[in-house]
């Protein structure tokens, strides 16, 4: 073996780990008629746990600022926090997933395998340098969240989540594969650092226009971003619970990740281009998710709305560029991951007799029945609109702040005015848990969930800190988007 | 003539080829029998490996034939035999929504290649030196195509078999018996 | 005129030799059953029997050729020449001998031309069982697009196991590697050989993987409704199929034209007794023992039940071809073949 391929290989080590315990997973799946729902989530829960030392070692013994793999895998700090990211998500998948698998009595092993195989997808998207490295994990990704959406073949409503995101999502891939074509006959290349330099003395044909446009659709799809929006509310509301929770945190993160890697990596050069295309996006976003989920009455339509228009936010810090707008999408990556998470997991919980706990109803009088639940909700609420002692409204201030420098004053007024909005629509669950009297026999009872429980916990202590002291995950960020513009030219 | 055959023979092989590649794609969307349509195809599929052999990517070609003529098109068919689909009624409802769509649709991917086209016209021509120097190698076509896909793209090409897995996996797991009805046949048993 | 002139002439050679070839295989198939099961055979029409391959052709040409009604006629009339004319292509790139004069071509994918040329023969079977319109013509068809499909893959790793040791793709080269090495690929392949003889004998739709056709079910299987030449074309074709087979067993496995110890022996080759034997004659004496091999089997083995046929396939051959690829190539990168 030469030592080239060797050091590749530590630099993969933690997407071969992941990759190594899905597969067991599946394996272990199998026996036991398939029904060992707590050794599973074990297994699932370890082989995350192992990849996060992994990437450790990977971390420590690679040498900065290197290209692995041809140029096609990077291992600076910006992949290694969407890493962390995503590790943390599948960490909580099994936690939330758990309880509400055993409930519905679905077999584990190939769920718990797909939550790893779509996290190992994100995880090369992460570090990939190379347009055909990010794309094929962008696929495993999205595959293993298709069947995932589709898990629940039992309800129809998952058939059409599954069914809708398929044909849609292969058709933005399509149109992104297409952009992609024609990128690189325009550049010669699909690697990242090499378009740049391709761009610095190319001629912005058409051609080169409209595959950068088509390569900003697909990316917009993947983060839900309207008009790309459609597909949301249906597989959120149709996908397993714990699914959704997962696609509206992992893959979204995911996208952002590329989009920030490929739109201000490699076509930092498009710049003038592009802004308006994603600059309009991210407006129409944040008003059309904020306004469709004010009408919602399903508590799952309606955090797909939302999480529409948090995208939107988040596009904000990708449109301001600069080392503090790429800051502030990361870390509000991070504050969105812990609260939405946190709010599903409440969903799902709730969600015992076939689909109660999904309408805003079923909160009515929820203070009064269990006031420690009804409070952790609250909490994540107030996080997802803003709100200051929480998460979100850090996250919140640092993309407005790095857009405001950027000088995009007219978006942060949308935004700011949009977020007022939606505190409508978080608060209104709020009112029902605290206002309302739940009648008897009516509204969803908290279940004997203690994993659930568990994983809402630990979204409930990041929240928390991250809202009175978010300096050091701040800093986190921060070191990423220095270097994201030493390996990138 | 013979001579002149043979003098001609790259173009005139060539738009054979382009004839045969257009003519098979209209006829999948021209014809209602599905299994004339998948044969249209099969005739698409064999042209566009002939242009392949033109551009000396026989590789590429050998596999064009392998996979796509071999393998993905006989299990079309042998799905369309199945469940015994002869001729498709005419849907005149689904043919006057589609029209529009099919028209803005067809417009722009017209728009983009004559934009292609006008750019290039404009530009500068290919430079035939630039061409010879990516196909210059002097190692054969299926060489060349083995070592940039394990050397160059060693990682997106092992990540595709894990792509490859999870579409085999999630097949499986959508297209088996429930499990309910597995144990309601057990117990039938 | 004349670079167009020869190879002419060798194309119209092969294409009659073949022809003839697959007519008179008929014939000894119906002598070596006949000796296995201990009588004669055909033995009336000419001298011993042997103008009855020429009978038979004739019966066929003037026998009438029926269409039938409901049929899908343009589908039914492409289905046997899809099944004869990649049978024949496939020679094209055959080498019969060490010079030019002995092949057509020598193409450098030509292992690659063999296997995509050879995947398009199925649409003939399944599109003649589909066209026909006969369930049991549709069901022949089906079982054997299943069959073709699922063997091919095993035979292309067996396949793949020689390029690995041959470290090419090219059938001349890939024997003239077998006497640079001094030994055959039969000996370190011998577990490749197996799984490509095995699926080829299921390719070719012969005994004991005959099911397409099981006439104690499917009646004639895909070809019950074909008559008259049609009918032949599948007959040539499933002959000609077999004669492929059987010359790429030789040329991956048992060193196409090479005499036996092509090194050992070279003095004796050498002989002015010997030396006049063209290389032809060694090649097509291992295609006629391949050859024989189907025909024995035809002779001794039952045939497979469905689910058995895709359970050898699936189950047993594409483990065993996969390991063997890997032992192989362990062994290739191990022994410091050629890379």
């Amino acid at each position: 073996m030469n030592m080239d391929l060797r050091a590749d290989l530590l630099a993969l080590l933690p997407e071969l780990t992941l990759t190594a315990g899905a597969l067991v997973v599946l394996l272990a799946g199998v026996g036991g008629g398939g029904r060992r729902h707590g050794g599973l989530a074990v297994t699932a829960l370890a082989s995350v746990g192992l990849t996060a030392i992994a990437l450790k070692i990977a971390v420590d013994v690679s040498e900065a600022g290197r290209l692995f793999f041809s140029g096609m895998f990077v291992l600076d700090p910006f992949a290694v926090f969407f890493k962390v990211l995503f590790l943390l998500t599948a960490a909580l998948a099994p936690l939330l997933s758990r309880d509400y698998l055993e409930r519905h009595d679905y077999r584990p092993g190939e769920y718990h395998s797909l939550v790893l195989f779509a996290t190992v997808g994100m995880m090369v998207m992460a570090s990939g340098t190379n347009l055909a490295s990010i794309y094929v994990g962008l696929e495993l990704m999205a595959l293993s969240t298709y069947v995932l959406a589709g898990y629940f073949r039992r309800e129809v409503k998952s058939h059409e989540a599954a069914s809708k995101y398929f044909v849609l999502g292969a058709l933005s891939s399509g149109v992104l594969v297409y952009g992609l074509s024609l990128l690189f006959g325009e550049l010669g290349s699909l690697d990242l650092a090499a378009m740049a330099a391709a761009l610095g003395g190319a001629e912005r044909t058409p051609t080169l226009l409209t595959g950068m446009a088509l390569l900003a659709c697909g990316f917009l799809f993947k983060v839900a971003a309207v008009p790309f929006h459609m597909w949301t509310p249906d597989v959120y509301e149709g996908a397993p619970t714990p699914i959704t929770a997962f696609l509206s945190v992992g893959p979204k993160a995911a996208a952002f990740a590329i989009f920030l890697r490929v739109f201000l990596g490699g076509l930092e050069g498009l710049t003038p281009y592009w802004v308006w295309l994603v600059g309009g996006s991210a407006a129409l976003t944040m008003i059309w998710g904020n306004l469709a989920a004010l009408t919602q009455d399903n508590v799952k339509r309606m955090l797909a709305y939302s999480s529409i228009a948090h995208a939107g936010y988040a596009l904000l810090g990708l449109l301001a560029g600069s080392e503090l707008g790429v800051q502030s999408v990361l870390f509000y990556m991070l504050v969105y991951l812990v609260s939405n998470l946190g709010a599903f997991g409440f969903v799902i919980l709730l969600e015992s007799r076939g689909y109660a706990g999904e309408t805003v109803a079923d909160y009515a009088g929820l203070a009064r029945r269990q006031p420690l639940a009804a409070f952790g909700m609250l909490v994540f609420l107030l996080s997802l609109g803003g709100i200051p002692p929480t998460a979100g409204f850090m996250g919140k201030l640092y993309v407005f702040a790095a857009a405001v420098n950027a000088g995009f004053v007219w978006l942060v007024v949308v935004a700011v005015v949009m977020s007022a909005v939606s505190l409508y629509y978080y608060l209104r669950i709020a009112m029902q848990m605290y206002l309302r009297e739940g009648q008897e026999g009516e509204g969803a009872e908290v279940l004997a969930a203690p994993w659930t429980a568990r994983a809402i916990g630990v979204c409930g202590v990041f929240v928390g800190i991250i809202g009175v002291y978010p300096a050091p995950f701040a800093a986190a960020a921060r070191t990423t988007a220095a270097l994201i513009g030493v390996t990138l030219p | 003539m013979l001579d002149w055959l043979v003098a001609h023979v790259v173009p005139i092989v060539f738009y054979t080829a382009a004839v045969l590649v257009v003519a098979g794609a209209i006829g999948v969307i021209w014809f209602r029998n599905p299994i004339h349509a998948a044969l249209s195809l099969l005739a698409t599929f064999l042209a566009v490996a002939g242009l392949f052999v033109l551009q000396h990517a026989e590789f590429i070609a050998a596999v064009q034939i392998v996979v796509y003529a071999g393998g993905v098109m006989v299990l079309f068919l042998f799905v369309m035999m199945l469940v015994n689909v002869r001729t498709l009624p005419r849907e005149y409802q689904y043919v006057r929504s589609l029209l529009p769509a099919a028209v803005v649709t067809g417009g722009f991917l017209a728009a983009v290649v004559a934009a292609g086209l006008f750019a290039r016209s404009y530009l500068a021509a290919a430079d035939p030196a630039a061409l010879t120097a990516v196909e210059g190698q002097t190692m054969g076509n299926t060489e060349a195509v083995g070592w940039v896909l394990y050397r160059d793209f060693l990682l997106p090409f092992e990540v595709v078999s894990l792509v490859l897995l999870v579409a085999m996996l999630g097949a499986i797991v959508m297209g088996r018996k429930d499990r309910r009805e597995e144990d309601a046949g057990e117990e039938a048993r | 005129m004349t670079y167009l002139v020869i190879p002419l002439v060798k194309i119209v050679v092969i294409l009659l030799v073949l022809i003839l070839g697959a007519a008179y295989l008929t014939f000894f198939e119906r002598k070596i059953l006949a000796y296995i099961q201990i009588r004669l055979g055909p033995n009336r029409v000419g001298p011993k029997g042997w103008l009855q391959a020429i009978a038979d052709a004739l019966k066929l040409f003037v026998k009438e050729d029926l269409t039938p009604a409901r049929s899908e006629k343009f589908v039914f009339l492409l289905a046997p020449v899809l099944i004869i004319v990649p049978a024949l292509l496939v020679f094209a790139v055959i080498p019969f001998g060490p010079s030019d004069i002995w092949r057509l071509t020598d193409i450098n994918v030509a292992l690659l031309f063999v296997l995509g040329v050879s995947s398009v023969g199925i649409y003939g079977i399944i599109l003649g069982g589909w066209s026909s319109n006969n369930k049991y013509s549709l069901m022949g068809g089906l079982r054997s697009a299943a069959q073709l499909i699922s063997y091919e893959v095993p035979m292309g790793f067996a396949v793949v196991t020689v390029v690995v040791m041959a470290g090419s793709l090219s059938l001349v080269r890939i024997v003239e590697v077998q006497r640079e090495l001094g030994v055959w690929f039969f000996l370190p392949g011998i577990v490749a050989l197996f799984v490509y003889f095995v699926c080829g004998v299921a390719e070719t739709n012969r005994n004991p993987f005959d099911l397409p056709e099981a006439e104690s079910e499917l009646v004639g299987g895909f070809h019950t409704e074909y008559s008259g030449m049609k009918w032949a074309f599948f007959f040539l074709g499933e002959y000609a199929n077999m004669i492929v087979i059987s010359a790429m067993a030789t040329v991956l496995f048992f060193g196409g034209w090479l005499p036996p110890f092509p090194n050992l022996l070279a003095p004796l080759w050498a002989l002015p007794a010997v030396a006049w034997v063209p290389p032809p004659f060694w090649f097509l004496l291992k295609v006629a023992a391949f050859i024989f091999l189907y025909m024995w089997f035809r002779g001794t083995f039952p045939r497979y039940r469905f689910d058995q046929l895709m359970r050898l396939g699936w189950k047993v051959l594409l483990p065993v071809s996969l390991a063997n690829l890997m032992v192989v190539a362990l062994g290739v990168l191990i022994l410091g073949g050629r890379s």
